[in-house]
Order: structure tokens, then C-alpha cells, then sequence
């Protein structure tokens, strides 16, 4: 937090970096300012207004009763935060089992995305006749637009018509009844594979841009060596590609956190208790329920939630880094 | 991380801009200002959206050319027509004129954002006494000027395969216990076929079944002094009664939990694989659409039990209209709205959007079968009862019904729902909502 980049416009002559010789006079101007105008104002407009919007509002009761004057809504305090934290009510219980089960959601399609990308990457890394074929197929989940994609495993995944039963059941015999895959417990199950096959494309295709810029002479000089494929992995390729690593693993996991999409395609209006990840509960909080102040607190939450877990991997990631240089 | 640091940093400025933005941000009543035009935005009540935009142009071009305001025209699918008008009401930007589920009715006037229709509009609408009266009093909390006016009315009945009843030998169910016995002596499991199908994925539609087997029971949602109460013995017993076809009398596949919405339980029907589903009176135009003959359903009254405390067969179900507090052409809006609902309107619109007459007097178009559209109309005059008329009915609508979708789910596969069950679920409900 301390490394805050300064505005620009705090920056005076005294701060400027404390280089030897002394710097010629630059004269002041507007025009470096005039050509970041536009993208401040679409940061603060796309960005920040909503967010500080969502900020405030968690602090209000907005439910119906004012949304039509919005700003004269009550201010409440905490109150908000209150209801969504108390588990001891029917909301909080909710909201609780909600984060477990997006925790449990995000470990799974985090981890499991990370492996099949690398397995897919080092797999690939080699030239071979095939190999654009297998790159493009693998990517093309990614490709996909959003909600095709997921739709369709909405239909996939029917009970009576959908085309998992009818091979898992008719035609393999794995199992005696056609088991439902969008309500009760396996509902957990089909939003996983499903975010998982978008997801881990996006590992792959990370995974194989840093195996790029790992020389090829460090493998043949570990296979010198008599290092085995796998102690090539873990001692040439897994540390080549920390820096790609760091970031992947914390930017899936922010996005598996977040995802809303996936389960609000794949679930409809008809959303399982088992499928109940956290930002749809939220989605529903606030508009099925007209209670947007408690909705504004839910997300204010989950944002406090998501930095602190950010905040503690770049502290722990960091400090490695700097261990090990 | 980007984003963290200029939040830090630019936040003071953020929110000074958004201070100002709230600053412009409260609307005033209904104005005159555009008098040629109208935004319209009609629910979705034929078979798709094209369907009903096919429907609604001749008629809203007659509007125009008697009046010379242009009407425009968006029709809105169900499960966005909510978040909508939230949006619109939110930011006083949207339509002059919508229709609404009829029992949004008070939640949506709670909000201030529809225009009140105090004596002054009734007048130019052209009096409060062209509306049935249950229909127009879904309009408004009681005792307060309603903000919106019937425009369809609807109703449920229980349609069955007559082929399928002479076949079996069986009459047309009276109560609720020959409805059980009709639909398991016609459950064939084996060939796909079940005795009844319900759209038990929806919580559109299994809120209104928790309601109207409730008030079978005798039993209110609300208190005397309109708050919720969801978990007294008739409730309970009601919604336990609904679970237990696909429950204990084992006459509903189990697939139906999936059905999120009541065409899928038409669609069974249509293609045999139901001998009956408990439908409002618009579904005859998809089953035909399905394939099935006239001759080949009939519909008749959803029973209740034996011993019932009341023989309510319905809500009062239905689309109200209602004018945007924001418009922009206060008179025409409300010149639209008496158009349609006039007689020539309603007469023309009922019968492809199968709704029933909302005015008095009022001759159902919706089907030539004039046994079943008498029985309708009885049921919609006599035997339906509204909706809690309360402000948090839209929260009633969707935790109850939410709740009632996972005990169906919870069955379906495999587990077991007790009495207890339900009344913790409602329960639950009922704290959810902040009255």
C-alpha cells in the first residue's frame, strides 16, 4: 500500500528523482495532462464512481421503498453489514454458506485448471507434427463465446434429454438412473467441470507463452546432466516460470472468486443451493429481494475479503522472491 | 493492484463527482413535455416475444391514428421484465407505460416510481367502476389510490386428456383426493406417462401453489396487520400437500424439478406424457401449438380437498398497466391506457393472448369452447383470491417459491421432505424478508 503512485499532479520538482547531475529546467506544461484527460475520465466514470456508488450505498437502507429517491435513502450505519455477517440469521447463514461454497469452488477450479494447463503446456513444448492442431483445439473453449458455451452445457447436461445421461446411462451403463445434474448435490460438480473446461485454456495458453522464453540450452544441459523429465520440470521449468506463475495463480483466482457468469447461465433462475457461488448470491440479494443496501455490503465484503487474500500473496510471494534473489 | 491504488487516490475526487451526480438524481411527477410519442414496454403473453409484437402493432397503430401519438414498442420477456423497471424506476429513464405481473401491483407502487392514480386519472381513464373490482384492487394497497389497472385477467384450471380419462374410465376430478387417485391410476412409468406434470424448477409458479393451497386450508400468508406469516398449519400443510404428488403419490416425474418454467409442464402435456397440469387459462394456444386437438383436453376447476376450509381454485392472476411516474406525456399515457383497456382493445387482444375480460361485463374471446371459458370466468370472479396486497409480496414470491424449488430438487433426488421440513424452510422464509 505504501507504494501508492502519486497523480501526476503532485508531482513537483522537489520529488523528482534524486539523480546526480542536476536536471535542466523543464518547463511546466499542460499537454502531457491534456492527453491523459480522456483516460482518467473514463478510469473514474467506468471504475471508480461505481465502485465508491456501491461503497456509499452499503451504507443506506436502499430497498424499494427509495429507489426512486435513491439519495434520500436512510443512513444506517452498520446495519448493512450487520445482517449479512450475523450468522445467526436466515441472510447471513446464506451469505456464509454461499463463501464456502464458492471457497471450495475456487480451490477446485483453480488448482485443477492450473494442473491440466500445465500438463497441456510442457506437453506441447516440443515441436511435433500435430502440434497447431492440438493448440488450437485446446484454446477453443476459450475462444467460445460465453454464453453459447455455457448453454449449451445447460443442455448437455439435462436429465432426461441432455447428452451426458444418455452416454453415461444408455449407452456406457456407468450408472443405473439418470442422475440430475443442475439441482441437488451434483449441481456442485457440474459448475465445476464447467469452469474448469473455461478456465484452464486460459493457464495453457499462459503457461505456454513463458515456456517461450525458457532457452532450450538449459534443458539440454540438465539432460547432460542426467536429469529425468521430471527433475527437468520441477528444477528448469517450474522456477522459469515463477514470475508467469505468481501472477496466473492470482488472477485466476480472483476471476474463478468473482465468476457470475458460469452459474447464472448454467443454473437460470432455478439456482441450487449446492451451485451457490457468491457473486449470483449476491445478484440475487439485491434484485430478487429489492434490497440493495444489503446487497452494496455483501460485495464491500467480499471486496475487503478478495484484497486482504491478495495483499497476503504478494507479501508472501514477494518475500520469496526476494530470498531467493 | 491498479485499481487499488487509484481507488486511494482518486477516491476523495469520486466521490465529490458522485455527490453532484446524486444531487440531479430525484425525478419529479408525470410532465407534458413530449406529447407525440410513447414508450411502451408489454410483458411477454403469447408464444415469443414476435409473436406478441405481431400481435400488439395493428393495435397500437389504430391508437395512433386516432390520436396521432406514436407508440414504441418494446415487449419483454418475464425474466428480465423486473430488474427493468427497477432500472427504470431508478433512474426515472425508461418507458411512459408498462405492464406488470398484476401481483407486483403494491410492491411496485411501494417504490413511488409508477404515477398514482388518484380521482382526477380515474376520470380520464374513465372511471373506476369499468374494472372488476378484485382485478382493480390488485392495483394498490387498500385504501390508497391503485397505480396501476387490470389489463389481462388470468386464471388456473386443471387441464386433462380427455382421451386418456374415457380410456381409463375415470370422471373428471372433483376434489383434491380424485385428482391423486385419477393421476395414479394413469401414472405409467414405464411408458414416460404420469398423472400430473408441474413446473416444480419455477418459483414463479410454486409460490402461487404455496399461496392457493394455504388459503384451500384457510390459512393467510399475511397477519391482520400485513406482515408475513408463512408458517402456520395450513400453510405448512398446503405446501407439504403440493410437494407430496411428486413425494408420497408418486404422480409427477421426477424431472420436473428441472421445469423452471410452466410451458415445459404444457409441452408434457401436449406431447402425452402428463394426463394433466394445473395451468392458467393462456396455455390452450401452446398445447394446440403442440399438436394436440381441442377435443382431446378440457379444463375444469384445480380442485381442492375434501374437507377445505375454502374452495379457492386460483389466485387472481393477471397484467396490470401502469403509467412511469417519470413520462414524459402524462395525457397521452393515460389516454393509452384507456385505450387498452376498452372494450375493442380487450375483445381484440383476449383472444391471442388468451387473457379474460378485466371489465365488467366483459365477454372472455380466448377460446370457442364456451364451457371451458365460462368455467374460467367463474373461477376468476369467484374463486380466486389475490395475492397478499402487501409490499413485500415480491419477496413472499421469491423465497418461498425458491424454498419450495429445493425441497423439489431435494426429492427428486433421492431425499425425503417431512413436515417439519417445510415449516423450517418457511420459516426461514419469512425471516428473510425485511418488511
Amino acid at each position: 500500500m505504501t507504494s501508492t503512485t502519486a497523480p501526476p499532479s503532485q508531482t513537483t520538482e522537489n520529488e523528482e528523482p534524486q539523480a546526480a547531475p542536476p536536471a535542466p529546467r523543464r518547463r511546466r506544461t499542460w499537454f502531457p495532462y491534456l492527453i491523459l484527460l480522456p483516460a482518467l475520465v473514463l478510469e473514474l466514470l467506468i471504475h471508480i464512481v461505481p465502485m465508491v456508488t456501491g461503497f456509499w450505498m452499503s451504507f443506506v437502507e436502499l430497498t424499494k421503498f427509495f429507489i426512486r429517491r435513491w439519495t434520500e435513502a436512510p443512513f444506517v450505519g452498520l446495519e448493512n453489514y450487520s445482517i449479512a455477517v450475523d450468522i445467526n440469521t436466515p441472510v447471513g447463514q446464506g451469505l456464509l454458506n454461499s463463501f464456502l461454497v464458492t471457497l471450495a469452488f475456487t480451490l477446485l477450479v483453480v488448482g485443477i485448471s492450473w494442473g491440466l494447463g500445465m500438463a497441456a503446456a510442457v506437453a506441447l513444448q516440443r515441436s511435433f507434427r500435430g502440434r497447431a492442431i492440438f493448440r488450437t483445439l485446446f484454446l477453443i473453449p476459450y475462444a467460445l463465446p460465453l454464453y453459447a458455451a455455457v448453454i449449451t452445457w445447460n443442455f448437455m447436461l439435462q436429465r432426461d434429454t441432455g447428452v451426458v445421461n444418455h452416454v453415461l446411462v444408455d449407452q456406457l451403463h456407468v450408472m443405473d438412473s439418470a442422475p440430475f445434474w443442475l439441482i441437488g448435490g451434483k449441481a456442485f460438480t457440474s459448475v465445476v467441470v464447467v469452469a474448469i473446461w473455461r478456465m484452464w485454456p486460459f493457464a495453457f495458453l499462459m503457461f505456454m507463452a513463458g515456456l517461450q522464453s525458457i532457452p532450450e540450452e538449459l534443458y539440454e544441459a540438465s539432460a547432460l546432466d542426467g536429469a529425468s523429465p521430471l527433475r527437468q520440470w520441477r528444477n528448469v521449468t517450474l522456477p522459469m516460470l515463477g514470475a508467469v506463475n505468481r501472477t496466473l495463480l492470482l488472477v485466476m483466482f480472483l476471476w474463478v472468486f468473482n465468476d457470475f457468469n458460469t452459474p447464472y447461465v448454467l443454473f437460470g433462475t432455478a439456482q441450487p443451493a449446492a451451485g451457490d457461488l457468491i457473486s449470483f448470491h449476491i445478484y440475487n440479494a439485491s434484485f430478487l429481494s429489492w434490497d440493495f443496501g444489503t446487497g452494496s455490503a455483501m460485495s464491500v465484503l467480499l471486496l475487503a475479503f478478495l484484497l486482504i487474500v491478495t495483499l497476503v500473496y504478494l507479501f508472501i510471494t514477494q518475500r520469496k522472491e526476494k530470498r531467493n534473489a | 493492484m491498479m485499481q487499488r491504488r487509484t481507488l486511494l487516490t482518486a477516491g476523495p475526487v469520486a466521490l465529490a463527482a458522485t455527490m453532484g451526480l446524486a444531487a440531479c438524481g430525484s425525478g419529479a411527477s408525470g410532465s407534458n413535455d413530449q406529447p407525440d410519442s410513447l414508450t411502451y414496454w408489454a410483458s411477454n403473453q403469447g408464444q415469443s416475444l414476435e409473436d406478441d409484437k405481431k400481435i400488439l402493432t395493428p393495435v397500437l397503430e389504430k391508437f395512433t391514428k386516432d390520436t396521432g401519438i406514436k407508440v414504441s414498442l418494446e415487449v419483454i420477456g418475464w425474466n428480465d421484465l423486473q430488474t427493468r423497471i427497477q432500472t427504470a424506476i431508478t433512474s426515472g429513464q425508461g418507458p411512459d407505460v408498462v405492464n406488470i405481473g398484476n401481483t407486483w401491483g403494491v410492491s411496485l407502487q411501494a417504490t413511488g416510481g409508477l404515477l398514482e392514480l388518484g380521482d382526477e386519472e380515474m376520470k380520464a381513464l374513465g372511471g373506476k367502476d369499468r374494472y372488476v373490482d378484485a382485478a382493480l384492487a390488485t392495483g394498490g394497497e387498500a385504501g390508497s389510490n391503485p397505480s396501476s389497472v387490470p389489463l389481462y385477467g388470468l386464471a388456473y384450471g386443471l387441464y386433462y386428456n380427455t382421451k386418456m380419462f374415457e380410456k381409463a374410465g375415470l370422471e373428471p376430478p372433483k376434489t383434491w383426493e380424485d385428482m391423486v387417485a385419477a393421476a395414479k391410476e394413469l401414472t405409467d412409468e414405464k411408458k414416460g406417462v404420469w398423472g400430473m406434470s408441474l413446473a416444480a424448477g419455477s418459483y414463479t409458479e410454486n409460490n402461487h401453489f404455496a399461496f392457493i393451497n394455504a388459503v384451500q386450508n384457510g390459512a393467510a400468508l399475511n397477519t391482520k396487520d400485513a406482515k408475513p406469516s408463512f408458517t402456520s398449519d395450513g400453510v405448512v400443510d398446503g405446501v407439504l400437500r403440493y410437494l407430496d404428488l411428486m413425494q408420497t403419490d408418486k404422480v409427477v416425474n421426477p424431472s420436473n424439478a428441472q421445469f423452471d418454467n410452466g410451458t415445459k409442464s404444457v409441452t408434457a402435456f401436449a406431447n402425452g406424457k402428463a394426463a394433466m397440469i394445473i395451468n392458467q387459462n393462456n396455455a390452450n394456444a401452446t398445447i394446440e401449438a403442440n399438436g394436440m386437438k381441442p377435443e382431446d383436453f378440457a379444463a375444469i376447476p384445480f380442485p381442492a380437498p375434501k374437507d377445505a376450509k375454502s374452495e379457492c381454485a386460483s389466485h387472481l392472476a393477471g397484467i396490470n398497466m401502469a403509467i412511469m411516474d417519470a413520462t414524459k406525456n402524462r395525457d397521452g399515457a393515460l389516454q393509452f391506457v384507456k385505450y387498452m383497456t376498452s372494450e375493442d382493445a380487450q375483445k381484440e387482444l383476449g383472444k391471442p393472448f388468451a387473457a379474460l375480460p378485466v371489465l365488467k361485463d366483459g365477454k372472455p374471446t380466448f377460446t370457442d369452447d364456451t364451457e371451458q371459458a365460462d368455467m374460467f370466468m367463474e373461477v376468476y370472479s369467484e374463486r380466486a383470491e389475490p395475492l397478499p396486497l402487501v409490499p413485500w409480496e415480491d419477496q413472499f414470491e421469491t423465497s418461498v417459491g425458491q424454498a419450495m424449488n429445493d425441497m423439489f430438487a431435494k426429492i427428486a433426488t433421492g431425499g425425503k421432505i417431512s413436515r417439519g421440513d417445510v415449516k423450517k424452510a418457511l420459516q426461514t422464509a419469512q425471516d428473510s424478508i425485511r418488511a
